[in-house]
Formats: C-alpha cells, structure tokens, sequence
C-alpha cells in the first residue's frame, strides 16, 4: 500500500470531520425551511464550534478527571470509527483495520465515555440521560450488528470495503434480506444519532432529552468536542446508509475524476438523506421514552428478519 | 517438556506447602499474611511457567505418582490443553497472592480462623492445579472434589451469618449432583475403554448413543459447576460470600476449571463432533449470556453482580464452544478452530477481567466496608488507583476495543459470520440468532458496567463511611495491576497470543489456524484476509495518539478549567441523594425485559404515616426449577416417614422385606 493511498485514507477522515457540522446545518436549516422559518445559515454549527472553543471551560466541584477526559475519548474513538466507513473512496487502506464490528465497537466506546461522562457530576439528570442512553443503545446495537451482518453474510466479508464493492459488482437484484436491514439500519440510525422521535437534539425541556442530559454540564471546548462527536456520528450513519446500501458513484480508484465524482455523489446523497430526516422529524412527534423500546424491537425485528431471511431463503439458492 | 511438568509439580506442592504453614497462623497470626499468600503467588508463577513452556513447546509429558489404587497408579499428563488452562490459574493465582496480604490485614484482628483461610485456599489451588495434571479419571476425580470441598469450606468461611451457610450448603449440593454427573459420564467412557486412563478412554470407539449420553452427562455435570442457566442459581449465592480474593479464584478460575473439564472429556476423550450436541451446547449457552447479563444489570450488591456476570460470560464460552462443535460435526475443520480459539480466549479474558473486578470489589470492601452499589459513589477521588483499574476491567468486560473483552467477542462475531457455509438452514439461522443474542448481551453489559462505575466511583459518596474511604496498600494495587496489564496486552497484541493458542486446537482437534497469524503481528485475520481483518495495534495506536495530539492541542498540558456549582438546569445544587442510583439505573431495563423477572413491588404504608418502598426482583430459575424439586425431595422424605411407626417390630419386618427382595433379585 501506498504512501498516496494513506494520504487519502486521511484526508478522508479529515474530511469526515470537515463535514460533519454541515451535514448538521444543513438539516437545520430544511428543517427551518419546513417550519415557515428562516432559519440560520449552514454553516453555523461552524461558528458554534469555533465560539465554544475560545469559551473558558467549566467544571462542577463534584467532577472528577473522567469528566476532563471523556471528551477527548469520546470524539477520538467516533472519528475512528468514521475513518473506517468509505466515504469518498473504496480500496483504501484504513479499511482492513478495522471491520464493522470495530465500526460498532468503537461507537460503544465513545457511549460508554458519553454515559459515564453523564453521571459523574452526580446530577439527576445526567445519570437519566446515561440509563437512558445505555437502554436504547442497548437494543439498537444488536439491531445494527444484525443489520450489517446481513449484507456482510453476502458479501462473505465484515469489511466495510468489500461490502460495497461486492455491491458495486452485484447484478442489481433486490434481495429481500437487504429491504429488511436497510428499514433496521433506518430506524437504528435515528435512534443512535438521537433524532425525533426518539430524541431531540434541540430540545431543552429537560424531562425529555437523552443525549443533552448527558452533556448538560458541559461547557467551552469540551461541550465543542461533545458537539463535533455527535455530529461526526450523524455523518458517519448517514455515510453507511448512503454507501453501503445506494454505493453508486463512489470512487473505485485514486484518480482525480474518480474522487471527485465520488465527493460530488456523496454529498448529494448525504444532502438527500438529510432532507428526508428533516421531513420526517417536522411530521412526527417525539415519542415518551417508554415507547421508543417498542420501536427499537421493531428494528431489531426487522434486521433479525433481514438476516434470518437471508440465511434460510438466499444462501442456497 | 519434562521440565514443565515438574515445574507444575512445583506448583502443586508449593500450594501445599502453603496449606500446611497455614496452620501456623493460629499462633502467630502473620504466617499468614507473609509466607502463606506469597507461597500460594509463587506456586501460580511456577504453573504459569509450566503452562507457558507446554503451550510454546507443543509436545507432551506424562509421568506417574507412586499414589492412588493398586492397580492405577495416578497418571499425570501435561499437554498444550491443560498448559493453557495453567496459564489462566497462574497468572489469576499470582496476582491474588500479592493482592492478598494487604488484604488480609483485617482479618488478623478478626474471630474468624485463619488457618482455615490459609489451609482451604492451599488445597483449593492445589485441586484446581491437580485437575490439570490429571490423566485419569480416578486422579481427575479426587482432584475435582478436592477443589470442591475446599472451596466449599472457603464459601461458609462466613459462617456466623445464616445466608452464608445456606448458600455454601447448596454449593456443596450442587457440586456434587455435578459430581455424580461427572463420575457417570467417565462410568460410560471407561467401560467401553476398558479402563479409568483417559488414554483408554481416547481409544473406545463408542456408539452414538452412548457417546451421546457421555456427553450429556458431562455437559450436565460441567455445566452445572460453570453456573450454565437453568443450573445457576447456586453460583451468585455462593460466590459472592467467599472473601474476595477467594471470589476472584472462584469465578475467574474455578469456573474455568469446569471449562476445562468439558473441552478435555467432549472434545479430546469422546472425540466426537455431533451437531445435535453443538445445538445444544450453543442454546444452553446464548441463554446464559443473555439471562446472566439481564439479572446482572437488577443487583445492587456489587459482588453478586459480579457473580451474575460470570454466568454471562461462561455463556459466552459455551457459544463459542456450541459452534466449534457445530462446524466441526459438519466437516467445517477451520471455522470450527475458529470458534474453539475464540472461546479459549475468551476463557482467559474472563478469567482475567473477572478476577480484576473481584479484586476491585475487594477494595472497595477493604477500605470503605460496603458491598452495596446504592451506598457507594465518588470512589474515583477517594481511590483513584483502584478507580483506574476497575475502569480498565469494565471497559474489558463491556467488550470494548481496544481491551481483550472485544478481541474474544470479535472472534465469536467472525465464527458465527461464517454460517452461511453449513448446508442446514435451520443450523444456520440458529447460529445468526445466537449472533444476535450475544450482540443483545454485549450491549447490556456495556449498560451494566456503565451503572456500576457510574454509582460506584463517580458522583457523590452516599453515605458516610464511602465518604471517608482510603486507599488501600501498595500490594493490593500491584495485584490489581497484574491483571489489567494482561487486559489491555491481550487486547492490542491478539495475533501474538493466538499464535501462542494454537497449539491447543493442534493437539485437540488437529487443526491449527494457521492463516490468523499469516500477516504479521499487526492483522488478525481468523478466516482469510478477505473475509475480515482487525489491526488491533493500529486501532490503539491510533487511539492514543489521537488521544494525545487532542490533549496536547486543545487541553494544552493542563490549561485551568474553572471550578463552578454543577449547573443542573438552574436548580438547587444537588445533593447526594438526589444521584441517580442503581436501582433506578436499571429500571428501564427492568421494564423492557420485564416478564424474564420475578418481580415483586409494593408500597406499604407504615405506621408513622409514611409509605415504604419496597422492590425485590429475583431469578425466575428458583420458581420454575429449585423450588420444585426442593418440594418434590422434602414430599418424598415426608412420605418416607410414614414407615416410621416406632415400634422395633414392623423396622424388623421392613428389614426383612428388603432382604428377601433383595436375594430375589440377585438370585
């Protein structure tokens, strides 16, 4: 492997990182749009994040160092496991370190830091927002391993590579275990990235949050790095869903048109797949959080459906 | 390879020779603390030394001892099997050894024995080490209840409260029904091998049926003294009581003992594969991971859930183990290989998270007197050594990379990943739905380790004594620290010390996996490099040094954060007992997986007017199976009583009843 092929494994990353806030203002801003609302520019989760990172930090009394450090740990282990879903490019070489099941454990890294991050000020609410979290990931976790497991059986290969270029090579038959895992992998997406209905990333009514209870008593720079990680990861879903299963258009070499038709593909895509979340959440309401367990079986159903479609009907035939 | 097996004859008598100086202490009461638990330390070294020569050097040794029955002579035998299962009693038993002493400062001023400390956990470790050596069934079965009795002595060492008692009574109980399965399942296997030497054993060519009932009873027997669902029930009460060093033997060590037992009479004496056998052995396991981890996350005492999670994780093994013998009946020699490492590598990650957390437990038992998660809080700034280590152990058991939890997880995902390769469709979506359970119980314990750092170490202390907890001794936090070194090496290098593993499928099975270690020491690559690969040196590297340009850049070094009241949306600053606690933690939980609980809430009013709150869930397993034959055996006592007239006459006429019968029978 190249010295050029690394290059671009990291400029990819880069690149997540790079887009993540847009990705979040863009779905903002249709989300405004939809209210009759003007809404803020795009790009103003960007001047958050710069104004957050010159604030002056804030801890409470009661804070240990986990507290300090769960910030960093939570948006480095995100960012890796972004840098292992193809993006722009297929064939590069960050793909073979680390698997989907890497992908998904790394993502449980970073909640593990999130939750525990939460209830260490011994707030009430943060500890609410940790058992929270802790359920729905809880049952949405299996509900994406199995999701993905169901197109990595047929692609005979965990790696997120090779699935999409299995894809890419596949004759266009729709299968039915792949309708199953991409209605699972929707609804999963919605509840890891704490989107309506299970979620509101906008809200501040504090009975109803799971993921701003967490962070609440974050402030400056470490509220900014919370902040970046959740939108990294809402990048990140948006990327699985876009690449692996609609893998058109991504790019299969290193040349200059190749990326930069996968760049122009890529961003339509995630632009199309945040304006369909922006519908959704302006038509539906949030649910209370006894009912969002339901909703996750329904994915975990469906994804189990998916893979036991795929075992029984499509492996032999 | 001879060496070896001296150095674990070593072992053997160095844990005796702790036993006997044991006795010692009831004199001086430091003989105890400065030669015994350091001897017991010295004989793991000697057994990890042992076992790391037998599992590098791949060949055999076997020799006899001048002891045991006329005609059988206790055989002795030392392969790469029983040397793996070495290193995992070495390295735990070492670690103990030097956590102990500091530990068992309290104890010299209490009224409990210490010989009887000292003795038991002497004869625990030698049975257990024994076990290992043992080649025939004779030897294997007077190590086994050697390991038995003992620890059944260490689990009532508490003995002046009624709940330890009862729970060491139905240890011994449940240790020897297991023991009765165990010794028919060798009955089955010698008669047709003509003999109690496993080397008999091997060469009996036995029907399916009756290789069917061996098996039966070995997972029965084995099954039971790994804590396998429905058969648990006994495991949380008793573990739990032991002191905590003996805890952290019991469930990081004893239970692997019984492991080994399974893996050394199905897969080496019987030497059969049958996928009705697998099918059954990966079922039995999947529920144990899930119920394990689900009543885990409903205790509040923190040793018990840790006991709870011991029966996740043997499930865990058993899956592993459950495919193994699935691919391997179906002719799938290397997926079966694969399953089989993955479960002997989760055997020593177990082994070695759950003894680190027992060990942390321990601490904070040492120093704040609390077992009660709804007590404790804050311990991170009180013990922040002990707070690091616990971390490092939740983090390796909530199957998170980059420690050795997620690797053995990994290589369970990748075996079941494979299943598309067995021709059944039935085997196949059981397989997948196995999958789909272990990756329910994964993210559950991840919830389960959240609350218990969560409520334990951080936050506010909830009462008075964890406010004012200390840190503990030097010795016990380098035994803490023996454990989690292993945790994290194991989980960056796994190529490495799989290539070290492969010496036990090569002897066992007669595969070895040769292509996971073909890409160097930075890939691992189970099935093919195609198929899956995991750069776990990569994925640490990267991680710290992200970690650190992050600290380095945005913290730089140690940039002043102010300190402030916690916000908490405005309101009053919040106090203690405004945290959330473990209880209301897992009751989200408790909701969702309700009916898999026996539930019982009540609000009584009391008599000063106020209301109580009372909430106990307990394990379905007592309802549906204990409690019946408990019922059923005292029915059958009670009707047995009724031979009981008190006159001499009708007992003489019973006697001769049963004679007659008797001599008619034979006759």
């Amino acid at each position: 492997m190249s010295l050029a092929a690394w290059g671009l494994a990291l400029s990819q990353a880069l690149l997540y990182v790079a887009l993540a806030p847009l990705l979040a203002g863009w779905i903002r801003k249709v989300k405004a749009r939809l209210q009759n609302r003007r809404g803020a520019p795009v790009w103003q989760p960007y001047r958050d994040i710069y104004k957050l990172f010159g604030k002056e930090a804030r801890m409470a009394h009661t804070a240990s160092l986990l507290f300090r450090a769960a910030p960093y740990v939570v948006f480095t282990a995100t960012w890796l496991a972004a840098a292992a879903v193809p993006l722009v490019a297929t064939g590069l070489p960050t793909a073979a370190i680390a698997d989907v099941i890497v992908v998904a454990g790394l993502l449980a890294l970073a909640r593990f830091f999130l939750a525990l991050a939460g209830m260490d000020v011994g707030t009430a609410f943060g500890g609410m927002g940790a058992s929270r979290e802790m359920l729905v990931s809880a049952l949405a976790e299996p509900a994406m391993l199995m999701a993905v497991f169901t197109l990595a059986m047929t692609a005979h290969s965990t790696n997120l590579d090779s699935v999409v270029i299995y894809q890419l090579a596949g004759t266009g038959m729709l299968r039915p275990s792949y309708l199953f895992a991409l209605a699972g992998l929707v609804l999963v997406a919605i509840a890891e990235t704490g989107r309506i209905p299970v979620d509101n990333p906008s809200t501040h009514l504090e009975l109803t949050m799971i993921h701003e209870a967490m962070i609440l008593e974050y402030s400056g720079r470490h509220l900014a790095l919370m902040e970046w990680a959740a939108q990294l990861k809402l990048l990140l879903y948006g990327a699985l869903l876009a690449n692996v299963f609609l893998p058109w258009g991504i790019a299969r070499d290193t040349g200059a048109v190749a990326l930069g038709l996968g760049l122009t593909t890529v961003i339509a895509k995630l632009a199309l797949l945040g304006a369909a979340l922006a519908v959704s959440e302006a038509v539906l309401a949030k649910m209370r959080v006894f009912r969002v367990p339901a909703f996750l079986n329904l994915a975990l159903l469906l994804a189990l459906l998916g893979l036991l479609s795929h075992v029984i009907l499509e492996v032999g035939a | 390879m001879p060496m070896a097996l001296s150095c674990a004859e070593l072992a053997i008598a160095l844990a005796l020779l702790s036993a006997v100086v044991s006795l010692f202490s009831a004199w001086t009461p430091r003989v105890l603390r400065q030669v015994a638990t350091p001897l017991t330390g010295l004989s793991g070294l000697a057994a990890l030394a042992a076992g790391l020569v037998a599992l590098t050097s791949g060949g055999v040794a076997t020799a006899q001892l001048p002891l045991g029955l006329p005609w059988l002579p206790w055989q002795l035998r030392l392969d790469a099997l029983s040397g793996f299962f070495l290193c995992v009693i070495g390295t735990v038993s070492l670690a103990v050894g030097i956590y102990a002493p500091g530990y068992l400062r309290g104890f010299e001023h209490g009224r409990d024995s210490l010989p009887a400390l000292g003795g038991f956990t002497g004869l625990f470790l030698a049975g257990m080490l024994l076990v290992m050596l043992a080649d025939d069934a004779f030897l294997f079965m007077v190590a086994w209840e050697l390991m038995s009795l003992s620890s059944y002595f260490l689990v009532a060492y508490h003995h002046d409260q009624a709940a330890n008692r009862r729970a060491a009574l139905l240890y011994l109980l449940m240790a020897h029904i297991g023991a009765l399965a165990i010794l028919l399942g060798f009955g089955v296997l010698a008669s047709f091998g003509g003999g109690f030497a496993f080397d008999a054993m091997r060469q009996a060519q036995l029907p399916f049926g009756w290789a069917s009932v061996a098996f039966a009873l070995a997972f029965a027997g084995f099954g039971m003294k790994a804590g396998l669902v429905p058969l648990h029930a006994w495991l949380p009460e008793a573990h739990p009581v032991a002191p905590s060093h003996i805890s952290a033997l019991m469930s990081g060590v004893m239970l692997k003992v019984a492991v080994y037992g399974f893996i050394r009479t199905v897969f080496d004496l019987v030497g059969q594969f049958h996928w009705q056998w697998g099918m059954t052995v990966l079922i039995t396991g999947s529920l144990s991971a899930l119920l394990g981890v689900l009543y885990a996350l409903m205790q509040h005492d923190l040793k018990r859930l840790l006991a709870y999670h011991s029966v996740e994780n043997i499930g865990i093994i058993f899956i592993g183990l459950g495919m193994a013998l699935l691919f391997l009946a179906t002719g799938h020699a290397l997926l079966g290989t694969v399953a089989f490492i993955a479960a002997l590598y989760h055997t020593i990650n177990h082994a070695l998270f759950k003894g680190l957390l027992f060990l942390g437990a321990g601490a904070i038992l040492h120093s704040a007197n609390e077992r009660d998660l709804e007590k404790m809080g804050g311990l991170l700034r009180r013990m922040p050594w002990t707070g690091l280590f616990f971390l490092i152990g939740c983090i390796s058991i909530s199957a998170l990379p980059p420690f050795n939890g997620f690797v053995s997880e990994w290589l369970t995902f990748q075996a079941a990943l494979q299943a598309w390769q067995l021709e059944s469709g039935v085997l196949r979506s059981f397989v997948a739905i196995a999958a789909a359970l272990l990756a329910l119980t994964g993210a559950l314990a991840a919830a389960c380790f959240v609350k218990v750092y969560g409520v334990a170490f951080l936050g506010q202390a909830r009462s008075r004594h964890v406010r004012h907890a200390r840190p503990v001794p030097v010795s016990m936090r380098a035994g803490q620290a023996l454990l989690a070194l292993p945790c994290l090496l194991l989980g960056v290098l796994p190529t490495t010390f799989i290539g070290l593993l492969n010496a036990v499928p090569l002897q066992v099975l007669g595969h070895g996996l040769t292509q996971a270690t073909s890409r160097g020491w930075l890939w691992l690559t189970p099935v093919s490099p195609q198929t899956a690969s995991y750069g776990a040196p990569l994925v640490a590297g990267t991680l710290t040094i992200t970690l650190v340009l992050g600290l380095w850049l945005l913290g730089r070094g140690i940039r002043r954060v102010r300190r402030c009241d916690a916000w908490d949306c405005g309101f009053a600053p919040p106090s203690p007992a405004m945290q959330y606690t473990a209880t209301a933690f897992a009751q989200p939980v408790r909701r969702v997986f309700g009916l898999l609980f026996h539930i019982s809430e009540r609000v009584e009013p009391q008599a000063d007017g106020r209301r109580r709150y009372t909430l106990q869930v307990s394990d379905r397993a007592w309802g549906i199976l204990y409690l019946p034959i408990a019922r059923l055996v005292e029915n059958a006592a009670r009707n047995v009583t009724r031979l009981q007239s008190g006159s001499v006459r009708v007992y003489l006429g019973w006697s001769l009843a049963t004679l007659l019968v008797l001599l008619w029978i034979i006759a």
